[in-house]
């Protein structure tokens, strides 16, 4: 057991945990935050997905040590931020949600993507998602999704400019 | 706050509502089987030696489980000799043990049942169970498992064929003797695993009174009770089975995985609560999967095109037990004549036990394996023709009235010819040989097709039927009790839009409480395209029922004698003559609790037995079915063999339609599950052995893997389904593999008649034709 403590989902959070601990056991187990979903356990399907220091990463391929001093965001935190709501409004209203186990490392994906490219390509949008794993959708309506998140985000900062 | 339409305005049946789940799952709120960690909670996990061990038949001489016990934080291990009841699970035969005792039939099987304090506990004490295997001569390969003298997979059996059936119509296979053209080819499909993202997992607790509560991710909760009742000596009332939301279900949650195991588990924990999820690898070796299959056929029509007659031989693996083994032969002969008018008939199928993993339910079992073969041979018989293939497929389309090829005749919601229609009037048909000759230098473009079907619900002898409960809540809101587990494809939200349309309710007013035996009601199993048609019709029962009431129940309160003046609206219920209205939330409080809620009762058509079939057992034949066509353009690397999808055009014949969204999301997702069936999923065993224990080795399609998929719905209307519409989970299934071969064999001349259509396989085809036109 050691200390560690980082950021989570914008509140300072101190945590008595093994430092090899996996993030998503930390998450789903310690914090029941299980927003973040383990699709594989071995870095495959997504669905583990989560920002640190807002850059895409796979909690199950993270151990407790690696947060310590850093700002990690999972789904349960997407919606504070203006481009997380607008991505989570997205999916739900493109119908990107089917069973819904993929979608919220799909939307960690994007808000990646989306923070990084603001006006992707439906192509760059796929390259951007090819590491999660989708087998319900086929991942049309969440191109979809993500294409309306930017769109939305693109009209309201020009609204604002 | 500004009010969206969805605020105000009553669901629609056929709009475009918001499914009532997406915001919750969008936001990562929704619950899932997965999430329950209770205070407390204990891990289980099973021991499969086979794996560990490289055998698939062996027998069980001795488990030493004292290193294992010995461990900290290890609180029980369970073996056979501690299963009480019958120990035997399995939906139709009960040939399956909880824990084996005698012999392991395929790598997967259990012998040991580890109850730990910590996952980490859990994951060293199996690997310390010390099992002693004596190797058994394995049979992997269904048709040596049909040989005279071979090993027997289960002892007591006088032989492996788990079933045997035939369709006969008119002359049978001597129909073929006078076409005056005969095509035949052999082909054979891989296993196909599931791959829903949500792993098979529960979690249980006995109370000190001997109940269990689970909560489980399944397809048929109440089934579950029955089979823990059966394999553990249990009374149904000692059992109640919570089933949340799946991460995914395709058939593959729909059978005993976790529930037995964990259930046994419960009962030796002393009240704590225990959880097990499979790891993906266990996933993939326990789990069950599609059946693979050998398809030889003949296939004769006249020089006009008309079908004459066909005669095919179907060998389908079912692995060590039954599941559904049967049922999903049943299912693909029922439809291996295509949905077309074939006068002769002769379909033979076979169902094989064998040394491999479980085959069991997916997503349109038993059918996608030979409509590759039947539509393959409509490709090449328009091509011995030189009829244009969707000219032949058009002029022997089954329409309305006609007999199809189990001898059903089949009704008014036929629309397999409209379909067809739909797609011969496409651009991505029409403008299709301007498109293949623009293909890049080293590439080579083609152009296939395929015509589908797809039965709903159970079929003859198996009640089909639902029972929903609506209710009006204390404080004037509604909810629908769903008995039929949603595993993504959005049952109850159509269930809520449907309750919506008939209360007149807004979205705000109607949610869902999804499956739980100890409040809702005996309705089946979440599959086989039956779950919205068959509980959506109860429900409409209910909620007609409910509206009713309440309405004269309003009417005592408004001093209104005619219930024909009184209007249900969102939150009221009005008297517009004299502008006077009680909200729900008051009318609540005036009603007795038992009179706030409905029950709605619906029993599925049965077919009437047509005499064509033998060797049934259930299941065989069905009445409503869902039909499609299907496009694919296709672009081939001739440097890799990599074929390239490059767009994919599916019209589906569904009825009429719930939720247009809902509906394509289903076409679509069906066609990913068949693109993948297509070009790359294959969960390949070597002498019993998976192969594959990731997602880095068994592929699923990601999205760079994937064209944009056009779904169209083809305008009709099933007069027996809720609202005219009938179930479409299946039927985009069927479609990819054949029109991806189709599309190779257009384009390339190749005729791959073994899925799926690997880079090496047409690499391979591309090799041995260019050596045959050298020569
Ligand atoms: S669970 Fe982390 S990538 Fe699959
Ligand atoms: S919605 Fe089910 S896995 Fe993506």
């Amino acid at each position: 057991m050691s200390e560690i403590v980082f950021e989570l989902n914008g509140e300072q959070t101190k945590l008595a945990v093994s430092p090899t601990r996996r993030v998503i056991d930390v998450l789903r187990e310690d914090l029941k935050l299980t927003g973040s979903k383990e699709g594989c356990g071995t870095g495959e399907c997504g669905a583990c997905s989560v920002l640190v220091d807002g850059q895409l990463r796979l909690a199950c391929l993270m151990v407790a040590g690696q947060l310590d001093g850093h700002r990690l965001t999972t789904v349960e935190g997407l919606g504070e931020s203006p481009l997380g709501a607008k991505v989570q409004t997205a999916f739900a209203q493109a119908g990107a949600v089917q069973c819904g186990y993929c979608t919220p490392g799909m939307e960690i994906a994007a808000v990646d993507l989306l923070s990084r490219q603001p006006d992707p390509s439906r192509d760059e949008v796929r390259a951007a998602l090819s590491g999660n794993l989708c087998r319900c959708t086929g991942y049309v309506k969440i191109i979809d999704a993500v294409c309306q998140a930017a769109d939305v985000l693109n009209a309201s900062e020009d609204a604002q400019s | 706050m500004t009010k969206t339409t969805n605020d105000v305005n009553a669901l629609a049946v056929g709009a475009n509502e918001t499914r009532a789940d997406a915001k919750a799952k969008a936001q990562g709120r929704e619950p899932y089987a997965a999430d329950y960690y209770p205070d407390g909670v204990l891990w289980a996990g099973a021991v499969r030696p086979g794996a560990r061990q490289g055998v698939a038949h062996a027998r069980l001489l001795a488990i030493d489980t004292a290193a294992a016990a010995a461990l900290p934080g290890v609180v029980k291990i369970l073996t056979a000799a501690d299963v009480p009841g019958t120990n035997r699970q399995g939906i139709v035969h009960k040939d399956m043990p909880v824990l084996v005792g005698d012999k392991l039939r395929y790598a997967g099987d259990p012998v040991a049942l580890v109850i730990a304090e910590s996952r980490e506990a859990l994951r060293q004490a199996i690997g310390l169970v010390v099992v002693s295997l004596e190797p058994l001569p394995a049979v992997c390969d269904p048709v040596a498992a049909m040989a005279e003298g071979a090993v027997r997979v289960h002892d007591e059996r006088a032989d492996n064929l788990l079933a045997a059936a035939e369709i006969r119509l008119g002359e049978g296979a001597q129909g073929l003797d006078h076409c005056d053209v005969v095509v035949a080819g052999s082909f054979s499909t891989p296993v196909q695993a599931h791959g829903f993202i949500e792993t098979e997992n529960g979690v249980a607790c006995c109370a000190p009174d001997g109940s269990l509560t689970m909560t489980i991710s399944t397809q048929a909760p109440f089934r579950d009770r029955m089979e823990i009742a059966h394999a553990l000596g249990l009374s149904f009332d000692q059992i109640r089975i919570v089933a949340p939301c799946l991460g995914g279900g395709f058939g593959g949650k729909d059978g005993a995985t976790v529930q037995c195991l964990l259930a046994l588990a419960a009962l030796h924990s002393d009240g704590r609560p225990v959880k097990m999820v499979w790891g993906r690898e266990e996933n993939l070796l326990a789990g069950y999967r599609r059946h693979s299959c050998r398809v030889d056929y003949r296939l004769g029509a006249n020089r006009d095109g008309t079908l004459e007659a066909v005669h095919c031989r179907l060998v389908y693996d079912t692995g060590a037990y039954a599941h559904l083994g049967g049922e999903v032969m049943a299912l693909g002969m029922e439809h291996a004549g295509g949905p077309y008018r074939i006068p002769h008939v002769l379909i033979e199928g076979q169902c094989v036990y064998t040394n491999n993993p479980v085959a069991g339910a997916m997503r349109a079992f038993g059918v996608c394996q030979v409509t590759f073969a039947f539509e393959a041979m409509i490709a090449e018989l328009a091509r011995e023709l030189g009829i244009d293939p969707l000219a032949l497929r058009r002029q022997n389309a089954l329409l309305p009235g006609d007999t199809n090829c189990a001898g059903v005749v089949v009704g008014e919601s036929t629309g397999i010819a409209d379909c067809l229609d739909l797609i011969a009037g496409h651009p991505l048909w029409l403008e299709r040989a301007a498109w293949k000759d623009a293909a890049p230098p080293g590439t080579q473009r083609g152009v296939g097709l395929a015509a589908v079907f797809n039965a709903a619900g159970y079929g003859a002898k198996v009640r089909d039927s639902a029972i929903a409960k609506v209710e009006l809540t204390g404080d004037g809101q509604f909810v629908v009790h769903n008995a039929v587990s949603d595993m993504g494809q959005g049952n109850a939200a159509a269930f809520v839009q449907i309750a919506g349309h008939v209360l007149q309710q807004d979205a705000a007013r109607v949610s869902v409480r999804q499956p739980d035996t100890a409040t809702a009601y005996p309705s089946g199993s979440s599959s086989a395209g039956r779950t919205t048609f068959t509980f959506g019709n109860a429900l409409i029962v209910a909620c007609e029922q409910l509206k009713a009431r309440l309405i004269n129940r309003a009417g005592l309160l408004l001093f209104v004698d005619d219930d024909s003046t009184l209007t249900l609206v969102p939150g009221k219920i009005v008297h517009q003559a004299s502008a006077r209205e009680v909200s729900l939330a008051r009318l609540a409080g005036f009603l007795r609790d038992e009179e706030r809620s409905c029950l709605g009762e619906y029993v599925a058509p049965l077919c009437p037995d047509p005499g064509t079939g033998k060797g049934f057992f259930i299941g065989f034949p069905h009445v409503v079915f869902a039909y499609g066509a299907h496009l694919a353009r296709i672009e081939v690397d001739l440097s890799t063999g990599q074929i390239r999808v490059v767009d994919y055009l599916a019209v589906t014949d569904g009825g009429q339609v719930i939720n247009p969204a809902m509906y394509d999301q289903q076409v679509h997702g069906g066609v990913a599950q068949g693109l993948g069936y297509a070009l790359m999923e294959d969960l390949a065993t070597r002498d019993g052995q998976v192969l594959a224990g990731d997602f880095s080795r068994y592929l699923i399609p990601g999205a760079l893997d994937l064209p944009e998929i056009t779904s169209v719905a083809c305008p009709g209307e099933e007069s027996r389904g809720p609202f005219g519409m009938k179930g479409i989970g299946e039927v985009a299934m069927n479609g990819p593999l054949p029109a991806v071969a189709n599309a190779l064999a257009d384009g390339c001349a190749i005729h791959l008649r073994d899925a799926p259509l690997t880079p090496e396989r047409v690499l391979l085809a591309l090799e041995s034709l260019a050596e045959e036109s050298s020569q």
